[in-house]
């Protein structure tokens, strides 16, 4: 176990590596300049030239990337003389737009995005794996037929117009959210019931998709589960319904939900746009989406984008650690 | 007899086990298959038995070069097959066919009969006189299929009706050597007789050679003319089928016989029986020296160390094997 | 023999409807087994063989399932219908008063949990006491079954072993709540032919230590003449023949058993003659032709007068004591049938 779990850190940072290189290398590809857009139009050669060194363009990639990873560990200095400023590690780069360290708004939009998720992650699993056992065990029955309503209208509504429609008729139509604060981030450490007020719709919002998802796929395992050779075994010692639903096929049916789960979590942290845009949310959706199309702001589009491969990465080995747990097909060589 | 149809010489087929995943390593070799010899005749019949993991599915698909041999010699016909490219075996397979053991997974769901057996003309290039559909007509005829079938699909056969239609397939070119791997032995047990029947009859028209492998003494018992038991990819035995059944030298051979359960109640019960101790070891790691070591009630330390040749004894001189300590 | 049956059913009747119709698996099914008796069914797949015990068990799926007759257990505390009882009732019967065991191994075991967590489970439904005690009972029954080390496998979990101590493992889960009836279905079929016989030599010898009766279902006729006191031979959802092994092995009276008893080969017998197969399929249970269901793969139905095969269905009748045949061929017929058939 503790040579799996070596070769799997050791692979996991393999492949942050990897992945942080190649982002690195597409931005270094790409046909726009950076160093052109820090100044207006009429732009001359040298102040390009002064910007590109300022931005730290001017030299190879390799160098680039270097700097960048050097400035993760011992934080990193952008700028010189009086209009210098210091980056404490990790420093993620120093957005020039914003002039802020791109750690700086990373911390900021992170927790926005945190509370989203986490909120989200409850009530789409406790929602979509209940509901899926419910139409399992009602196989046939209106509660099934019920469920499938309910995961076509899910997976069919994409989130901008489900959350659109709940912001207007429902959110706003009855004065559930402040149109003016609408997005306001308020930590649940100080005021829970405004934190709540804040993400309720949101959560919704993001839930009704995954919610959906999960349904259908915890009624199949459910389903398929039931019918294995340990279940009629189960069955035939004498247990009773309930406890081989609980501790039979529940437990086999659920496994592989956890794999979906880890993965669609870390997915989310990575930022949700379209929800985090149309609730106003701060969060790292929207400072990713601002900083690609508003601002074309390369150390901040960096950040998002590594640290969003970091999660689902980092959540795929969390994931697979706490299936050899469950699993003990993968924990023990046979 | 001169010329063997196909002869077999100290056949290999090894395979890498892996870790697995996607930085995967290479752990070990199973040797599925480990030195077979086999000559076989027109008309011949060879029966390769053993129980899971001996190697003996591993072994007809190798000769029929399904896999590609790690060692040894395939000679088919006088010629050297062993390291043909599959478009230099393309115009033998019209002479080498095989049978599988699932009538279900072997057909494909999405074409009719017609086109499965049918399959084997076009793609050999070769239009049989009268036509495909009529020979197809034909050949589901002499397989016991109603003809005017040709247009069903094989979900609306029964098992029995599916084996049929994967022999018709098998015999559509007329092959000299057919490798029927456990082709009765998902069948019901009054079925199976219908296809073995089948199977016999097939033989003394065409003259085909059959190698047949089974898990089923009986069965392999009553088709074969010569037997090979094969036990964790080795050969531990080989004989004539009377000399085999009447007189089994190795002692896995003779627990063999003796586990087969006899549908005779008086009989059965009376007769000595050997019930081997532990299980089948894990091809993967097998035991050093005889494979069967761990499980023989004779072995000694020197089945432990060396590995027994596979030698000639007794009077028969094509009955061999590979013991230290064989029965009288 | 004249021993008081444990189990007696009773002209039980199993149906499923299905999109194609009403499948009828099994029809006008009458048997008892007593305690220390073996009683083999045999048969070929769809025959009915699983599907009563599976009723007996109540593992039928009751939703869907319609079901007559009586299946009685006649327990120290008095019989009990285990077809009309309560669910609840039934349910306190299984792995207690009487256990089964299945065909695959491979896949009969929960792969999630260790082999003495599975095997506790089904000890504390029906007895006081805590994991340990558990626990100790488990290794005593992991042992009895011929497990080596059993102490330490017992944490072991499932694919850590082979597909015959799999087995092992599921008939002392089977037996641990001592139970009196054991229904075995297949229990050897996926396993290799070494490993089956010691697999049938624990069973037998189970059935001793527990004074069992022992219902063992199979295809394999030789598994079943090594074994049975007594054999049903099923076909078509129905028992066609019964009697005591040595009367259906050596005198049997249904067209279909000597039909299938000459279509094995037998080990030993070395010249080469040709199988005697049944020609045809056994028909579909959905719409079960008129008369006898074996009629059109009987070789004998035209020495029946009157056409009695086609029109109706043959009763199960004895011809000698406790053994009996559903079939309406005459003695003299039949003794014929059996010379052409076996040449003896």
């Amino acid at each position: 176990m503790l040579k799996y779990l070596a070769r799997r850190l050791s692979a996991t940072f393999l492949v942050i590596t990897l992945v942080s290189m190649s982002v690195f290398g597409i931005f270094a590809v790409l046909p726009m300049d950076p160093a052109a857009l820090t100044c207006g139009k009429a732009c001359s050669a040298p102040v390009i030239e002064a910007n590109r060194h300022r931005l730290g363009l001017d030299v190879p990639v390799q160098v680039q990337y270097g700097r960048f990873v050097k400035g993760l560990f011992v934080g990193r200095d952008f700028g010189e003389g009086a209009a210098a400023f210091h980056c404490p590690a990790p420093a993620f780069g120093y957005s020039f737009n914003r002039h802020e360290c791109v750690t700086t708004l990373i911390a900021e939009a992170f927790p926005v995005t945190l509370s989203l998720a986490i909120g989200a992650f409850v009530l789409w699993l406790s929602v979509g794996v209940s509901l899926g056992i419910l139409a399992a065990r009602r196989k046939n029955q209106w509660q099934d037929r019920a469920a499938t309503a309910f995961v076509l209208v899910g997976t069919s509504l994409p989130t901008f117009i489900s959350g659109i429609l709940i912001l207007l008729f429902v959110a706003l139509k009855f004065n559930l959210i402040n149109p003016i604060e609408m997005g306001r981030w308020v930590s649940p450490l100080e005021d829970p019931v405004a934190w709540f007020r804040t993400f309720i719709f949101p959560w919704i919002v993001l839930a009704l998709l995954y919610a959906a998802t999960y349904t259908r796929f915890t009624r199949s395992n459910v389903i398929e589960t039931s019918m294995e050779d340990y279940i009629r075994t189960a069955r035939a010692k004498g247990l009773n319904e309930r406890d081989i639903l609980r501790k039979h096929t529940l437990r086999a049916a659920l496994a592989p939900i956890i794999t979906l789960a880890g993965l669609d979590f870390a997915g989310l942290l990575g930022g949700a746009i379209i929800t985090e845009g149309i609730f106003n949310l701060p969060g790292l959706g929207r400072l990713s989406i601002r900083a690609v199309l508003r601002d074309y702001d390369l150390p901040t589009i960096l950040a998002t984008t590594i640290l969003a491969a970091v999660f689902v990465v980092v959540a795929n080995l969390l994931v697979d650690i706490l299936y050899a747990y469950i699993d003990p097909r993968v924990r023990v060589a046979s | 007899m001169t010329e063997p149809l196909l002869r077999i010489e100290g056949l290999q087929k090894h395979f890498a086990t892996t870790t697995g995943g996607a930085f995967s390593k290479v752990k070990g070799t199973v040797k599925a298959v480990d030195g077979i010899d086999l000559d076989i005749y027109p008309g011949q019949t060879i029966g390769l038995v053993g129980e899971s993991g001996c190697g003996k599915t591993t072994a007809g698909r190798t000769i029929l070069k399904l896999y590609e041999p790690t060692g040894g010699k395939i000679t088919f016909e006088g010629q050297d097959i062993t390291h043909l490219k599959p478009k230099q075996m393309k115009p033998l397979r019209s002479q080498m066919q095989m049978i599988f053991q699932d009538p279900f997974a072997s057909l494909n769901p999405r074409h009719t009969v017609g086109t499965l057996i049918g399959a084997a003309f076009e793609i050999q290039g070769i239009t049989p006189e009268g036509g495909i559909e009529a020979e197809v007509q034909r050949l589901m005829a002499r397989v016991g299929l109603n003809p005017e079938h040709i247009n069903r699909y094989p979900h609306e056969f029964s098992g029995g009706q599916r084996q049929r239609i994967g022999v018709a397939r098998a015999i559509a070119l007329k092959p000299k050597l057919i490798v029927a791997d456990e082709p009765v032995s998902a069948l019901d047990v009054s079925i199976q007789a219908q296809v073995v029947n089948l199977l016999e009859d097939l033989q003394d028209e065409f003259n085909m050679a059959y190698i047949f492998v089974a898990h089923d003494l009986s069965v392999v018992q009553h088709i074969s003319d010569r037997v090979i038991v094969m036990y964790l990819g080795k050969v531990m035995e080989e004989a004539d089928k009377v000399d085999l059944f009447t007189h089994p030298r190795h002692p896995y051979t003779k627990a063999l016989l003796s586990a087969v359960p006899v549908a005779d109640p008086i009989k059965g019960r009376k007769r000595e029986r050997i019930i081997l101790q532990g299980d089948l070891p894990s091809p993967v790691n097998p035991p050093a020296g005889c494979v069967f070591n761990t499980r023989c009630w004779k072995a000694q330390d020197k089945c432990r160390t060396q590995v027994p040749e596979l030698m000639q004894i007794g009077k028969d001189p094509s009955h061999r094997i590979a013991c230290h300590f064989p029965e009288e | 023999m004249t021993l008081k049956p444990f189990l007696e059913v009773k002209n039980l009747n199993v149906a499923f409807p299905t999109e194609d119709g009403l499948v009828q698996a099994s029809n006008e099914i009458s048997f008892t087994v007593a305690r220390g008796e073996t009683l083999a069914v045999v048969g070929e797949s769809g025959s009915g063989k699983s599907v009563t015990s599976l009723a007996v068990m109540g593992l039928h799926d009751r939703k869907r399932t319609q079901i007559s007759g009586q299946a009685i257990l006649n327990l120290d505390s008095g019989p009990v219908d285990v077809i009309s009882a309560d669910d609840e009732v039934v349910r306190k019967l299984r792995g207690k008063a009487m256990s089964m065991i299945f065909q695959d191994p491979m896949s009969a075991l929960h792969p999630y949990y260790s082999i003495g967590n599975q095997l506790i489970e089904a000890w504390s439904l029906y007895n006081e006491g805590d994991k340990a005690a558990g626990k100790k009972r488990a290794i005593e029954m992991l042992d009895l079954v011929g497990i080596p080390d059993a102490a330490k496998r017992v944490d072991e979990f499932p694919h850590q072993f082979s597909g015959g101590m799999r087995q092992r493992v599921m008939i002392a889960m089977a037996l641990i709540n001592n139970p009196s009836l054991l229904i075995a279905d297949e229990p050897t079929t996926a396993l290799d032919v070494t490993v089956q016989s010691q697999i049938l030599q624990l069973i037998r010898d189970m059935q001793k230590e527990f004074n069992m009766a022992l219902i063992l279902i199979t295809h394999d006729l030789g598994v079943v003449a090594e074994v049975a006191d007594r054999v049903n031979v099923m076909y078509a959802g129905k028992i066609v023949e019964s009697g005591g092994a040595e009367d259906i092995y050596y005198r049997p009276d249904h067209p279909y058993t000597i039909g299938l008893l000459h279509s094995i080969p037998k080990i030993g017998e070395l010249e080469s003659k040709r199988l005697v197969a049944i020609p045809g399929q056994p028909p579909s249970l959905i719409n079960l032709p008129r008369g006898c269901s074996f009629r059109a793969r009987c070789a004998f139905s035209d020495r029946v007068s009157g056409n009695l095969c086609a029109t109706t269905a043959p009763t199960l009748d004895t011809k000698t004591n406790e053994h009996f045949s559903r079939c309406h061929l005459p003695e003299a017929e039949l003794l014929k049938a059996r010379k052409e058939i076996g040449g003896n």
